[in-house]
C-alpha cells in the first residue's frame, strides 16, 4: 500500500518531517519512489512568490532543449534551485534535478491569472512532449510557489539523495507519497502527487474505474487531461474539473467521486442539483479502495475516501499545524505532541477539510451536506 | 416417355433431407396416440402397415410366414409437415417411445420454398456456434494487491440510467449559500431520466405473445419492482397495451413501443388523460436485429377479439407493419419530429428513444441522435435478436453482430465526449447460451448502458423449445406448442402465467447476483462499469483489436 504523508502548517517546515512520517509507516519492501510537492515555499523562494517555478528533471541534452524552448517561449530565468545530490546506493542519479524560477513573457505579465495558468500548463505539456520520447526532460509542475521533486527508490534514501536534511528547503504545505509499485513499471510520470493548475492530490489504492474516467476526462477537450501513467492521476484531474472547470465548491468533489444513493440524496439540501450532478458526472465515480489527500490553490487541504472506506486515513494536529496521513503512526511521527483524542478517522461519508494556513479543521459529512 | 415417378417414389423426399428424424420405438409404444394428436405440425401420423412375420413353433424348425396388419407412428416426408424437432411428442409420451433427433445432414433449406414462397419462421439466427459475447472473458481481477469486493457482503449499485443526460457544464445550477441548487429561472430543459436495472425485457407484443405469456412477464416485472426492489422495465412491443394496464400505477414499469404499423396507438393516446403514471419510456422501432429492413406481420388467425380491441383493428385480418415508417423521409427531420411528438404527448416527462437494427451505419444514426436534445437513448438490436415472424433469409443472413456495433458506437461517443449523454442499449443474442449476466456485463463493459433481452426470456421463463438448430421456431404460425406465441386458447391454456411470472422473478434475481459475482472480483460496486474495457479480454487477436480490448489466451 502506498504511504501518504501530508502536512499543512502556518509556519515553514522541512520536507524531512514528511519523509520521517513515511518511514514510520513503512512495512516490507517499498522502494518504488518518492514524490514531494511543496506549496507556499519558504527560504529563498519567499521573495519569488509571484513567479512560476518549473520543477523537473533533465539530461544534459534535455537542459539545452529546455533552455532553448523557454527562451523562445519568452520566459526569463530568474533563479535556479537544485538539490544537493549525495550519491546513494541503489539510486542512479540523473543529470539535473531542478526548480527554475521564471518571469512571465512580457505579453502575459498583466493578464488574468486564469490565462497565465493556461500558459504555464501548456508550456509544461510542451516540455513533457519534447522530452518524453528519450526521457531527456521530465516536467512535473510549472506554477507559482509550488515545487515538485520525484525519484525512484526508497523514500528515506531518496531524501538522503536529495540532501533534504541538509538543505534549507521549507514550505507551509508539503505532500509526500512513498510509492509501492505493484501494478506498473516504475516511471516518474506515474509518481504521486499529481499537480495541475494549483490543484494537487495523491492517493493510495487502486482505482478500478480508471479507464472510463480516463476516457471521460480526455474527451473533455482540456489539454491538461493527459498522461494517466497512474490510475490515480485521474483523482487530481477530477478535482480540477469539478472545482476549476465547473466552479463547484470543494465538498462537491466528494459528491462526484462517491455519489450518494438516490434515497440518501433525498435528505440533502439541493437534492435536485445533486441528482443532476450525479447523473451528469456518473463516469467520474471512482471505485475500488482509495484514500485521496489533496490541496486546492487557496491552500485548503482535504482527505476523502472511497465509498466503502476500504483504505485507512487519519487527520490530526491543532490550529497551526495539521497532518493528513494514510496511517496513524505517520501522524505520531509528524505531530507527536498533539491531543490524540481529537484525531479524526474519516468514515466513508466524511471529507476532512483543513483550512488554509492550518487555521482549523472540519469534518464535512456527505449525508448531511 | 412417361416418367416412372409413380412407380419408384422418385418424387418423394427421403427422411434424410429433413432436419429432425423421429426415433420411434415400436417395442415401447403403447399406441396411445398422444404424440400424433399433439404434434403441432402433424409431422407424425398413426398409420397401418402390413408386416410379414416368420414364425416357427414346433421342436423342428418349420418356418411359416404370416402377414399381419400393425399400427405404427410414421413421420411424414411432406415439406409442409416437416418435423420441427420441438419434442412435444416426447413430453406427452407416457413410455419414452418417441423422440426427434437432429439430422446435421439435412437439406431442409433446399426444399423449403414450395409454391415459390421463401421459408418463414420465428426464432433467431440458426447459428449454434459460440458467439463473440460468449468468448469475452473478464480478466482484470483485483487480488492481493488490492483486495476484491465481497459480492455477498458489500453494497453494490447495479443500476443504469435511461434518458438523455445533460453534460455537467450545461446543468442549470446556481450557488445558494455556498451550495448548488437548480436554477429554475434559466428555462433550461432538463430531460427525464429513469434509474433502472441494466437488463430489461425486450419488445414482444401483445399479439405476438399469448395472453398468459405477456401477462406472466408483466406480473413478474411488477413483482420485481414492487416487492424485490429491482427496477426492471419491460418493453411492450408494437401492438398496444392492455387497457387496464394503461390506467394502472404499474405503467411506469413499461416502455411502450411505437412501430410502423402504429397498432394500438389510438387507444394509448386516448388513454393518456386517464393515466395515473407515466410509462418508463417510449421506444420508436425503426428496425429489428432479426429482420433488418423488414416489417412485422401478425397473422389473421392470431387476431382474436382481445388482440383486435387492444390494437384497434377488426378481428381476423392480417396486421402488417410496413418495413419503414411511412412518415420517415429523413433522420434529420422525420425522426426528430417523431421523437419530439412522442415527448410532447407526455409533456416531455418521458424518455423517447429509437431502436434500430445492428448495422454498419449505426454510427450515422447515433451521431444524429447525439445532437438531438430530445433523443433519450439509442437501442441497437444485433443480428442474433429474435423475432416472431420473418423470412429465414432475413433472420439468418441480415444484420450486424452486436458486440462490435455497440463498441464502435460507444467509442464514437467517447471521441465526442458524449459517452454519458446518450445511453446505448444493446440487444440481440444476449444469453443465447444462457449466460445472461455474463453477456450483459460484457456488453456494458464494451459501452452499453443497458441490455435488452427477448428470446432468452421466452426460453428461460416459459420453456420455449426454440434453439439455433432451428428447433420448433413455429412462432409465426400461431401453433406454438408451449402456448407462448399463439392466440389459440387450446394452446395457450397450457401456459400458466403465474409460473411465467415466478420464473421472471427468479431469472432477474439470479442475474442480479451473478452481475455482482462478476463486478465484485473486478473491484466495481459503486457504479455500473460502463465502458470498463480494461476488464475484458478475448482469445482472438483480430477480435481484440476490433473491440479495442486486450487479447488473452
Amino acid at each position: 500500500m502506498c504511504r501518504l504523508a501530508a502536512i499543512t502548517s502556518n509556519e515553514y517546515f522541512s520536507p524531512i518531517e514528511n519523509i520521517l512520517a513515511l518511514e514510520s509507516m513503512k512495512e516490507g519492501h517499498d522502494g518504488s519512489g518518492l514524490g514531494l510537492t511543496l506549496k507556499d515555499l519558504g527560504s529563498d523562494f519567499k521573495e519569488l512568490k509571484g513567479y512560476p517555478i518549473l520543477s523537473g528533471i533533465c539530461s544534459k541534452e534535455g537542459a539545452k532543449k529546455l533552455d532553448y524552448f523557454m527562451e523562445k517561449a519568452g520566459f526569463k530565468l530568474i533563479d535556479v534551485w537544485a538539490p544537493k545530490i549525495k550519491p546513494v546506493k541503489g539510486i542512479t542519479p540523473r543529470d539535473h534535478y531542478f526548480a527554475r524560477v521564471y518571469d512571465y513573457p512580457s505579453s502575459y505579465k498583466h493578464k488574468p491569472m486564469a490565462e497565465k495558468e493556461n500558459l504555464l500548463m501548456n508550456v509544461r505539456l510542451a516540455l513533457r512532449k519534447l522530452g518524453e520520447p528519450d526521457e531527456s526532460i521530465f516536467a512535473f509542475s510549472f506554477y507559482p510557489d509550488v515545487l515538485t521533486l520525484k525519484e525512484v527508490g526508497d523514500p528515506l534514501h531518496v531524501a538522503d539523495f536529495f540532501g533534504l536534511d541538509r538543505d534549507n528547503l521549507k514550505a507551509k504545505i508539503i505532500f509526500a507519497q512513498g510509492r509501492q509499485n505493484t501494478n506498473y513499471v516504475i516511471y516518474l510520470y506515474a509518481c504521486h502527487p499529481f499537480f495541475i493548475q494549483g490543484y494537487c492530490s495523491m492517493t493510495n489504492g487502486e482505482n478500478t474505474a480508471f479507464v472510463p474516467i480516463r476516457e471521460f476526462l480526455i474527451s473533455r477537450g482540456f489539454p491538461g487531461y493527459i498522461g494517466y501513467n497512474s490510475d490515480s492521476e485521474v483523482f487530481t484531474h477530477i478535482l480540477h474539473y469539478t472545482l476549476r472547470q465547473l466552479g463547484f465548491p470543494l465538498t462537491y468533489y466528494k459528491d462526484v467521486i462517491t455519489p450518494l444513493k438516490d434515497s440518501e440524496i433525498e435528505n440533502r439540501e439541493g437534492k435536485e442539483a445533486l441528482r443532476l450532478i450525479k447523473q451528469s458526472l456518473r463516469p467520474l465515480c471512482i471505485d475500488g479502495p482509495n484514500v485521496v489527500i489533496g490541496f486546492t490553490p487557496d491552500g485548503t487541504c482535504f482527505m476523502a475516501h472511497d465509498s466503502k472506506k476500504l483504505r485507512p486515513g487519519v487527520v490530526g494536529g491543532a490550529k497551526g499545524k495539521f497532518a493528513l496521513m494514510s496511517e496513524e503512526c505517520g501522524l505520531d511521527s509528524a505531530i507527536p505532541e498533539r491531543n490524540k483524542s481529537e484525531d479524526i478517522f474519516p468514515m466513508k461519508y466524511d471529507m476532512v477539510i483543513v483550512k488554509p494556513r492550518a487555521e482549523g479543521v472540519k469534518i464535512w459529512n456527505q449525508l448531511q451536506g | 416417355m412417361e416418367p416412372a415417378t409413380r412407380l419408384d417414389h422418385n418424387h418423394k423426399l427421403s427422411l434424410r433431407e429433413f432436419p429432425y428424424i423421429i426415433r420411434w420405438r415400436d417395442d415401447r409404444c403403447t399406441r396411445c396416440g398422444r404424440c400424433t394428436a399433439i404434434c403441432p405440425v402433424k409431422a407424425i401420423e398413426p398409420t397401418v402397415k402390413v408386416q410379414r412375420i416368420v414364425t416357427s413353433e414346433g421342436p423342428v424348425p418349420t418356418p411359416m410366414a404370416v402377414r399381419k396388419i400393425i399400427h405404427v407412428v410414421e413421420q411424414m416426408t411432406d415439406m409442409e409437415r416437416y418435423c420441427t424437432g420441438c419434442g412435444t411428442c416426447t413430453l406427452v409420451c407416457p413410455n419414452d417411445a418417441i423422440e426427434p433427433e437432429y439430422n446435421p445432414q439435412n437439406k431442409f433449406l433446399h426444399f423449403k420454398n414450395r409454391g415459390g414462397e421463401g421459408y418463414k419462421r420465428g426464432g433467431r439466427r440458426n447459428d449454434p456456434a459460440i458467439s463473440t459475447l460468449d468468448r469475452l472473458k473478464f480478466t482484470r481481477i483485483s487480488m492481493l494487491t488490492d483486495p476484491a469486493l465481497d459480492a455477498g457482503r458489500h453494497e453494490f449499485r447495479v443500476r443504469t440510467l435511461l434518458g438523455r443526460i445533460l453534460p455537467a457544464d450545461e446543468l442549470p445550477l446556481k450557488r445558494v449559500n455556498g451550495k448548488l441548487a437548480v436554477d429554475r429561472e434559466s428555462g433550461k430543459f432538463i430531460p427525464p431520466v429513469r434509474e433502472i436495472f441494466p437488463i430489461m425485457i425486450g419488445s414482444m407484443s401483445v399479439g405476438a405473445l399469448s395472453p398468459p405469456m405477456w401477462e406472466g412477464l408483466a406480473m413478474g416485472v411488477a413483482y420485481l419492482n414492487e416487492v424485490e426492489g429491482l427496477p426492471v422495465v419491460m418493453a411492450t412491443g408494437e401492438g398496444g397495451v392492455p387497457p387496464r394496464l394503461l390506467k394502472s400505477k404499474y405503467l411506469k414499469y413499461f416502455i411502450i413501443q411505437i412501430a410502423s404499423g402504429y397498432f394500438g396507438w389510438d387507444e394509448i393516446i386516448h388513454a393518456i388523460p386517464h393515466m395515473v403514471e407515466d410509462p418508463a419510456a417510449i421506444e420508436i422501432k425503426y428496425g429489428q436485429g432479426a429482420k433488418p429492413g423488414d416489417g412485422g406481420l401478425l397473422m389473421a388467425q392470431k387476431v382474436l377479439k382481445l388482440i383486435a380491441s387492444i390494437r384497434g383493428v377488426p378481428q381476423f385480418v392480417d396486421l402488417a407493419s410496413p418495413p419503414t415508417h411511412q412518415t420517415k423521409y429523413s433522420i434529420e427531420e422525420a425522426v426528430a419530429k417523431m421523437i419530439q411528438s412522442m415527448s410532447m404527448a407526455w409533456g416531455f416527462r418521458v424518455p423517447v428513444y429509437p431502436k434500430i437494427s445492428g448495422t454498419k451505419t449505426a454510427r450515422a444514426v447515433l451521431n444524429n441522435l447525439a445532437r438531438n436534445p430530445y433523443a433519450s437513448a439509442l437501442s441497437i438490436d444485433g443480428e442474433d435478436g429474435g423475432t416472431g415472424a420473418a423470412y429465414n433469409v432475413s433472420i439468418d443472413k441480415m444484420g450486424h453482430p452486436i458486440a462490435s456495433n455497440i463498441r464502435e458506437c460507444y467509442m464514437d461517443l467517447v471521441k465526442q465526449g458524449k459517452q454519458n449523454e446518450l445511453p446505448l442499449i444493446a440487444a440481440g443474442g444476449i444469453a443465447k447460451k444462457g449466460n445472461l449476466a455474463a453477456n450483459a456485463a460484457a456488453l456494458i463493459m464494451l459501452g452499453a448502458s443497458a441490455v435488452s433481452v427477448g428470446k432468452y426470456m421466452m426460453q428461460a421463463t416459459a420453456n420455449c423449445f426454440g434453439d439455433e438448430y432451428n428447433r420448433c421456431n413455429l412462432c409465426n404460425t400461431g401453433k406454438c406448442p408451449r402456448g407462448i406465441t399463439t392466440q389459440d386458447p387450446k394452446l395457450y391454456r397450457r401456459l400458466d402465467s403465474d409460473k411465467v411470472a415466478e420464473r421472471v422473478v427468479e431469472v432477474f434475481k439470479a442475474a442480479n447476483v451473478e452481475l455482482k459475482k462478476i463486478f465484485a472480483p473486478m473491484g466495481r460496486s459503486t457504479e455500473l462499469p460502463i465502458g470498463m474495457s480494461d476488464g475484458l479480454s478475448i482469445d482472438d487477436k483480430a477480435m481484440a483489436d476490433r473491440l479495442e480490448i486486450s487479447y488473452a489466451c
